[in-house]
């Protein structure tokens, strides 16, 4: 009888583990199939690509020619002589530092504004959303029009009896007007940003300011910007990222012109690598692109990450 | 005492209602700095060649010939129906690559998944700039150039959304995904069953946003692709519109970006909810 209770338990036990092995191995192959394919997929199409324009960047590749042999920094020694690209270089930073300021300030008068107002507030929010979901080309082609020599905004200026402006035919006009359009196009996802970011301010904080006679300016100087740091930092990284990388709009709306008084460093990729052929000293550039980025985003970290506690 | 106090409520009252008379007043002219250009871009498209230059923003004579011309002129059916089909496809992957990756990121525990996890979020830092002349290497090593394949391949899976789910996924009690181990359903009916419809909301927010995001995709699409036929609407518009400024064609231009932006706003309009706190919970974390 006890043998037979024991043979049972065992056979029991038994089973029991084999029910769980089969458990943890199912587990783990679920884990392996879900994470394997993007792991696969990122490496084969991020990881290795990187090191392949890595790769590139040290060769004189032409795209019309067979061999690729190896330079050095040649590439980068001839960009760098390259009057266009220290101008592009120059110009992208002119995009940054109109841009990213322009759009946080304004994103954050929006956001204090509808946060100030009871009634309309999702009206409001939905209007100033409308133009960040719209193409970029699109956009820039519609601005392109109401700032042409005889489009809206001159045929305006004239009627108010002003003179009429070159805006993007002008060496000095072009540029802040597409970082301008930049700003208009992002004020939305810039506002929703803050707004998220307000809403998660305690009211307390305010209260007890204003029982110790604090105005409505040292309110926002001592409780909202240190309270908001964390999103003005993941803000400003995200735009200046964003400012870097200045194509579509350029491309669109100038060209790059006049004079190449709006050409960036992607526009001068772009034409290096698709219009030239010099896929190496594109290639190139792109490097000299990513380490700008990767600089000024742990820069930024650094700089603006101060740790406010209350 | 109470006087003073009387007098200072009475003055206080219409100095509050005149501040919100002009926040209103800014927030409304916000709004028609938002919108005109959009409705200039559909006013122009609706006007006959003489009225272009003149200010009205509702035109005397409105005509639907523009849209007819750039259909003519153009292949504007192919490239609304490229684009469509690319961003159908993509977000379709998207969404069950990115779902599944995110879950897994999210209620999982194993050795190596903080490293996994942090591998695929940095490459959201790789300027896309620096992967366009491989990628273009690539695709021209397999011949991928000029198809729907060639515009498709860097946007399968994406980290943005790998992480907006494990956002999402994050929320679910692993109490519940417990009680489904016991009760003998095994992990892909968890995954399909209980995880994947608690976090359907998420889910349209994901399918939203990576179909605006391919719809509007714009330097992958202009490289890759080399015949008019096989391009997407903002390739197409700025191949379409480069030809057509020379002779100022503005009302056939204008009714080209319309086409293109039209379908996006009419999609923002009602998916907004889903939009706006996507972005809202993507940018807060």
């Amino acid at each position: 009888m006890l043998t037979h209770v024991l043979r049972l338990t065992a056979r029991k036990s038994r089973e029991l583990f084999r029910i769980r092995l089969s458990y943890r191995t199912q587990r783990y192959l679920f884990i392996y199939i879900v994470l394997g394919i993007p792991l696969l997929y990122f490496l084969s199409t991020r990881i290795v690509p990187i090191l392949y324009a890595f790769n590139v960047s040290v060769r004189d590749w032409n795209l019309l020619s067979s061999d690729q042999p190896f330079v050095g920094f040649e590439n980068f020694s001839l960009l760098f002589n390259d009057g266009i690209f220290r101008k592009s270089i120059v110009n992208t930073f002119k995009f940054v530092v109109i841009g990213v300021p322009g759009q946080l300030i304004v994103g954050l008068a929006v956001a204090l504004l509808l946060q100030s107002i009871h009634r309309f507030r999702g009206f409001f929010r939905t209007i100033y959303f409308i133009p960040y979901v719209t193409s970029i080309i699109a956009v820039s082609w519609v601005f392109r029009w109401i700032l042409m020599r005889n489009g809206w905004l001159n045929e305006v200026l004239l009627q108010l009896g002003l003179e009429p402006q070159l805006f993007l035919q002008s060496p000095h006009q072009a540029l802040i007007l597409i970082t301008l359009t930049m700003i208009w196009q992002s004020i939305g996802f810039q506002m929703l940003v803050f707004m998220t970011g307000l809403e998660a301010i305690p009211r307390m904080y305010y209260e007890a300011a204003s029982i110790d006679g604090a105005g409505a300016w040292r309110k926002f100087v001592h409780i909202t910007l240190p309270l908001l740091n964390p999103v003005i930092v993941f803000s400003a990284v995200i735009g200046v990222i964003a400012y870097l990388q200045s194509f579509g709009q350029v491309l669109s709306m100038t060209n790059g012109g006049p004079l190449n008084s709006t050409t960036t460093m992607v526009l001068h990729i772009y034409n290096l690598a698709f219009l030239q052929f010099k896929m190496g000293r594109a290639a190139a550039a792109t490097v000299v692109l990513f380490a700008i980025i990767l600089l000024l985003t742990l820069l930024q970290l650094k700089v603006l990450k101060k740790n406010v506690e209350y | 005492m109470s006087s003073v106090r009387e007098i200072r409520a009475s003055n206080r009252f219409p100095v509050e209602k005149l501040r919100m008379i002009f926040v209103y007043l800014l927030l409304i002219a916000g709004v028609g700095i938002m919108l005109f250009p959009f409705l200039w871009m559909v006013a122009t498209s609706f006007k006959i060649p003489q009225d272009v230059y003149n200010l009205r923003l509702i035109p005397e004579t409105i005509t639907f010939d523009n849209y007819a011309t750039i259909f003519k002129k153009a292949p504007f059916s192919e490239w609304i129906k490229n684009t469509l089909i690319i961003s159908l496809i993509a977000t379709t992957t998207v969404v069950i690559f990115d779902t599944a990756t995110g879950y897994v990121l999210a209620k999982f525990s194993f050795i190596g998944k903080q490293l996994i996890f942090i591998i695929i979020i940095s490459t959201i830092m790789v300027p896309t700039e620096m992967l366009i002349i491989p990628w273009y290497l690539i695709a021209n090593e397999f011949g991928w150039s000029d198809t729907y394949w060639g515009v498709l391949f860097p946007g399968i899976i994406t980290a943005f959304g790998i992480f907006l789910m494990r956002q999402f996924m994050d929320s679910i009690p692993s109490d519940l995904l417990d009680a489904a181990r016991v009760d003998g359903l095994n992990e892909w009916s968890i995954l399909l069953n209980i995880a994947i419809p608690l976090v359907k909301p998420a889910i349209v927010t994901l399918i939203i946003l990576t179909f605006i995001g391919n719809w509007n995709q714009f330097i992958w699409p202009l490289i890759v692709l080399q015949t008019e036929e096989k391009f997407t609407l903002p390739v197409g518009i700025v191949y379409f519109s480069s030809e057509l400024k020379d002779t100022s064609n503005w009302i056939l231009i204008m009714a080209g970006t319309t086409i293109s932006i039209a379908p996006l706003i009419l999609i923002f309009l009602i998916f907004q909810k889903q939009i706006i706190r996507g972005i809202a919970l993507s940018g807060m974390k």
